[in-house]
């Protein structure tokens, strides 16, 4: 079972509404940027417990999920 | 051309967005559960495991615990459940423009128009099921039929997630073994008429005489009898189409037995002033008023009575209210009230007049549309009677924004 950990996110919205994440901020206070961002959907996290948008994003050559869940984002920690 | 109705029902929704939002509450068993505080303290909803022991909804929460002594109960999150209500709709409404819902975790869907697009109905019944799955991580069971009645019923046969169909040449043997209390529409009084006659499945209706039906129920019974012939033609509305409005009410539970006039007339205020304001919000007004009263014995009656003139203060509601408390009290303890206002009309042609009575409702009016006013900047609580302050574990509910759930009515009659 994973943890719901909330971050702090930067993000670039476009003309269109499209909201792009491009880095986070870890509870640690570590940056990471986001290198690229292979998917986005709606999905639920069973892991975390949460329903939103998923960004698949690739920090670092990691995969992992990033989800919006309007206003706030979150990921699913260890 | 044969209709495709279905029928999607989320599984144990309360309690299976609950937890989905707590995964440490999976595979335990778990009731969405009122304050017992404020004495709403029954099951409003429960998980599979809890349903195993044999916890119902509307249970109270003693009995539950009696049943199940490992059961965990959780508060209810009203906003959650009417966002993943709202995200299901919306996923409906990619596939057809024809969802109709029944209350919060429920919609019938029309796609026959569809089926050219994305297939036939079982196929898009199990897309749906995957997509509320993966969208919303909580389960739908569907129903697939060619009527309302019959894919209603085909969502309950097999659950959690699950598609049911309910072919017209093999209904015969899905639904009439079923016992007749599944069909919609028969409650705990029509099902007892049914017994005293042997009616104990949905196929002995079938077979029953439509005549005896009608002479037993009248023409509700001539409707159950098509249901259970599978003759039932309603059409499913459209996502756009509002419900009509037939009566606006409010109900609540006292934290306290209500004894004295004092005590009844704060509550009376209170569900006469939502209820005042919702019509003013919908523009309607109102003829008649109509009350209900629950005892501390859970006995309860309605009863009702007319204005002198139709209009929808808050002043006029209470005060019949009032007047038909004081004509029925039966001099019991009263646990919960219920204020509803029916016979409703726009009220878009007000005649002006210089009638007495006329004008000061009209004042009443000018008066409590500004109360809405100041109520809708600064809160519920920043305006409000003298008599509140008088015991304020009373007056201390706010019906309107609390929550107001409107379940879609069946029948438009």
């Amino acid at each position: 079972m994973a943890r719901k950990v909330f971050v702090r996110v930067t993000a670039s919205f476009d003309t269109d509404g499209r909201i792009t994440p491009l880095s986070l901020v870890w509870e640690d206070g570590r940056l990471y940027t986001i290198d690229r961002i292979t998917d986005v959907r709606k999905a639920a996290s069973l892991k975390a417990g949460g329903m939103g948008l998923r960004y698949t994003v690739i920090i670092n050559g990691k995969q992992s999920y990033l989800f919006y869940e309007g206003p706030k984002w979150f990921v699913e920690g260890k | 051309m044969e209709r495709v109705i279905l029928h999607s029902d989320l599984n144990n929704f309360y309690a299976s967005v609950e937890c989905l939002y707590n995964p440490s509450l999976r595979g335990k068993p778990i009731a969405v559960s009122g304050n017992p505080e404020t004495r709403h303290g029954i099951v409003l909803a429960k998980n599979y495991a809890a349903k195993a022991c044999g916890v119902a909804t509307g249970n109270p929460l003693w009995l539950a615990k009696q049943k199940c002594p490992d059961i965990i109960f959780v508060p209810p999150h009203y906003e959650l459940y009417i966002k993943y209500s709202e995200t299901a709709r919306e996923i409906y409404s990619e596939y057809t423009d024809q969802v109709e819902p029944y209350g919060l975790d429920e919609c019938w869907l029309d796609v026959t128009g569809s089926s050219a697009l994305f297939g036939d109905g079982p196929t898009i019944a199990d897309k749906l099921r995957e997509r509320v799955k993966s969208e919303l991580g909580v389960t739908v069971s569907v129903g697939v039929s060619y009527n309302k009645i019959f894919a209603k019923l085909g969502s309950d046969i097999k659950k959690p997630d699950a598609t049911t169909v309910i072919k017209r040449t093999r209904f015969k043997e899905i639904v009439w073994p079923l016992p007749v209390n599944d069909l919609l529409y028969v409650g705990k009084s029509t099902h007892k008429k049914l017994l005293n006659y042997k009616i104990k499945t949905i196929g002995d209706l079938a077979r029953s005489d439509k005549h005896f039906m009608k002479y037993l129920l009248g023409q509700n019974g001539v409707m159950l009898w098509m249901f259970a012939n599978g003759l039932d033609t309603s059409p499913v509305s459209n996502i756009g189409a509002k419900s009509l409005i037939k009566s606006i009410g409010n109900s609540t539970t006292s934290p306290r037995d209500l004894i004295t006039d004092e005590d009844i007339k704060i509550i009376l205020y209170v569900l006469c002033e939502c209820v005042s304001s919702r019509m003013r919000e919908y523009n309607f007004i109102c003829s008649t008023v109509q009350i209900g009263i629950r005892d501390n014995e859970l006995h309860s009656y309605e009863r009702q009575g007319r204005l002198s003139y139709p209009n929808r203060t808050s002043k006029s509601l209470f005060n019949k209210a009032f007047e038909l408390y004081k004509q029925h009290a039966t001099g019991k303890p009263v646990r919960s009230l219920s204020v509803r206002a029916c016979g409703l009309f726009l009220s878009e042609h007000e005649q002006l007049s210089f009638l007495p009575e006329i004008s000061q409702i009209q004042r009443q009016e000018d008066l409590e549309r500004t109360v809405d006013i100041i109520r809708s900047r600064f809160g519920h609580y920043s305006v409000g009677r003298g008599i509140m302050l008088t015991d304020k574990e009373l007056s201390n509910i706010n019906p309107k924004d609390e929550h107001i759930i409107h379940p879609d009515i069946f029948l438009r009659r």
